[in-house]
């Protein structure tokens, strides 16, 4: 096991430095990076000048990489193209917890829901639950996340305006006072739960599918009628039997999702305003700042190998007939 | 062994449909058994004059695929949804860009025919979903086209020749599955320049084939050990033609599956991009960009984010369902659980 860890780690390296290359070179080639810039009459030619001097930006392109892919390993990315006093990582560090706190919030409810429908929908199986929750996970498929999100807005925005009962804020982070200790978390909670309910749609939708597929799956199975016939009782022989092993597979699809979403909840919370990674990467497309967007690349590209990587070591540890060696 | 196989010819237990010799299926009891009932391959027409067409694997995949109820309404709803697209200037009663002063933040009524309301330039909301309907459709179809080609042709390459090519293709296609897909289209949008449908179909495409790829190549992979294969390799006939004439026919199922539903992904992705202004642009109509021009007035007009998001789950549910009537008609050893 650990010897399979640590290859996988070792094979991670060339991935993360292809990706580096493809991310570097896709934005090179995409256009100069101060095109927007040169345009700007506010702009000195010294202050151009200056930024050319310090990324290296007049070398040739090989070179130029080889200067940022050391500025990213040894100065945690240096700084952005156009705001060279501040330091990328200080901005990452600041709205990685954001969404962290947001994607675990969503994952970690969605996973709860979506096991139990799954599960109720394959024990029940062409039940009017099951219709339901087959009708519903369609819909969750087809939502655009962006509509959702506004209509969830809109739906308590008026809550409050018509009631005046303020049970989830439908923008940004905290309040303006939120207090300390306890009543700042309750205040962020009271932030996130809306946000979270857009993210966890979708993924109910995926989870109860695949946990009905897999527990249909499983309670065909030869040990569960073999515990049938030696007399346990149908609960125990759902939630202990076969639950434990439909759980499998989509114990590895959320560990995907977690890594995916980390770069993909850019929508969700640039609409609530949630100062995480979403609204931190458009504000750097607006700008143009292209060191700040291969930065926030790299990152959410490191999160989507180190997850895979997560998924197939959970894999081989929650099912014993995979042994990796 | 005290099981009974019932297809083994054994003379006592005479099955329906087991195979060339139900002999219990006689001109003589014409009622017993209806045309349709008859597995492919039996020749009863000289016998007894009753019209029997030999049926090829399209035409069953067809008939399984018209049986499936949920799959057909959805088509005919799809297809007036897109009808209304195409024939935008016919069925809207004004122009997507026509301002109703009288009528600004007009609610919806039937009043003057804003249907799904007006903005508060007095724009009719409905002509503007329509107009978007076809933008969002044209996008879509282009995603698909380019997408399943390229997919298509990098998995079967892969698939066929395995080995280093094998490697290097597959390993691309993992690279750009690491990468976000939704921030990789942000990113190319915003130093590509946006705004043309066309473009905003092509960036979306570079991203959508690697499903495809990985799939055609799987199919691939165990069909270039078939038989036939080998017998189309001693004929003489060059890889291209193995490739596409004879094991492409083969495949097409789940292609096709898959260029249903990147549709569905399709139109949903590019609602995305156009929401954050990152996709089409004024003044062509677009689904996402009209919920987007609605954000701001979305707590007092509702309408305006109301009906162009239900216009774009009402079409992606129809894809959606679609590609499931579609999966259950070309695959049907893979029967997913429906009744």
């Amino acid at each position: 096991m650990v010897t399979y860890i640590v290859r996988r780690l070792l094979y991670s390296i060339p991935v993360l430095f292809a990706a580096s290359a493809l991310i570097f070179f896709s934005v090179h080639v995409a256009g100069d990076p101060l095109a927007t810039l040169k345009q700007n009459p506010l702009a000195s030619r010294q202050t151009i000048h200056n930024i050319e001097k310090r990324n290296h930006l007049n070398d040739p392109i090989t070179t130029q990489y080889a200067y940022w892919l050391k500025e990213a390993v040894t100065n945690k990315f240096g700084s952005p193209l156009l705001q060279p006093g501040t330091k990328i990582w200080d901005d990452l560090k600041r709205v990685i917890p954001h969404t962290l706190q947001l994607v675990v919030l969503a994952e970690v409810l969605a996973l709860l829901v979506g096991v139990a429908i799954g599960v109720y929908s394959a024990v029940r199986q062409y039940s009017i639950f099951d219709y339901a929750a087959t009708t519903f996970s369609f819909l969750g498929f087809a939502m655009p996340v962006f509509w959702l999100a506004l209509m969830l807005q809109i739906l308590f925005t008026n809550i409050f305006l018509k009631w005046h009962v303020r049970i989830f804020y439908t923008s940004g982070l905290s309040s303006q006072n939120p207090g300390g200790g306890i009543h700042f978390w309750i205040d962020r909670l009271q932030h996130l739960a809306i946000p979270a309910m857009t993210l966890m749609l979708l993924s109910i939708a995926q989870y109860s599918r695949f946990m009905r597929a897999s527990m249909l799956e499983v309670i065909n199975s030869d040990y569960v009628r073999t515990a049938r016939a030696k007399g346990l009782p149908e609960r125990k022989v759902t939630l202990k039997h076969a639950l434990r092993n439909a759980l499998i597979p989509v114990v590895t699809v959320s560990a995907l999702n977690f890594g995916a979403l980390i770069g993909g909840a850019v929508i969700t919370e640039s609409i609530f305003q949630l100062d995480g990674m979403g609204p931190y990467f458009l504000g750097a497309l607006l700008n143009q700042d292209a060191y700040v967007v291969m930065a926030w690349l790299m990152v959410t590209a490191t999160a989507v190998v180190a997850f895979n990587l997560i998924a197939d070591v959970l894999y081989g540890y929650i099912d014993p007939r995979i042994r990796y060696d | 062994m005290t099981e009974t196989r019932l297809d083994d010819g054994d003379p006592e237990f005479p099955v329906v449909g087991a195979g060339l010799d139900t002999a219990t299926i006689s001109p003589a009891t014409p009622g017993a058994v209806t045309v349709a009932d008859l597995p492919d391959g039996i020749d009863l027409v000289h016998e007894t004059g009753l019209e029997l067409k030999s049926r090829s694997q399209w035409a069953y995949a067809r008939r399984r695929f018209f049986r499936h109820r949920l799959a057909m309404v959805s088509l005919v709803v799809l297809a007036v949804i897109l009808l209304a697209g195409v024939f935008a200037p016919l069925i809207t009663p004004y122009s997507f860009a026509a301002q109703d002063f009288a009528h600004s933040g007009q609610a919806p009524t039937f009043k003057a025919h804003h249907y799904f309301g007006t903005d508060v330039l007095g724009r009719d909301y409905f002509s503007r979903v329509v107009y978007g309907i076809r933008t969002s459709a044209k996008v879509a179809l282009i995603v698909m086209l380019v997408s399943t080609i390229v997919g298509t042709i990098i998995g079967a390459v892969a698939g066929y020749y395995t080995g280093w090519i094998d490697n290097v293709l597959m390993r691309f296609t993992d690279l750009i599955l690491t990468l976000p897909g939704l921030a990789v289209l942000l990113t190319a949008a915003a130093f590509l320049g946006t705004g043309n449908p066309i473009r905003v179909a092509f960036i979306l495409a570079f991203l959508f084939w690697t499903g495809l790829a990985r799939i055609v190549r799987g199919s691939f992979l165990s069909l270039r050990e078939k038989e036939y294969v080998e017998a189309a390799k001693a004929a003489g006939s060059g890889d291209l033609r193995i490739m596409f004439r004879h094991m492409l026919p083969n495949a097409v199922g789940p292609i096709v599956v898959n260029a249903t539903l990147i549709v569905g992904i399709a139109i949903l992705t590019e609602a995305a991009l156009s929401f954050l202004g990152f996709g089409i642009q004024p003044p062509n109509p677009s689904l996402g960009k009209l919920i987007a021009d609605g954000e701001d007035v979305s707590s007092t007009m509702w309408w305006l984010v109301t009906f162009p998001g239900l216009t774009i789950v009402l079409i992606v549910l129809c894809i959606n369902f679609i590609g499931d009537g579609l999966r259950d008609a070309l695959d049907p050893t893979q029967r997913r659980t429906r009744a």
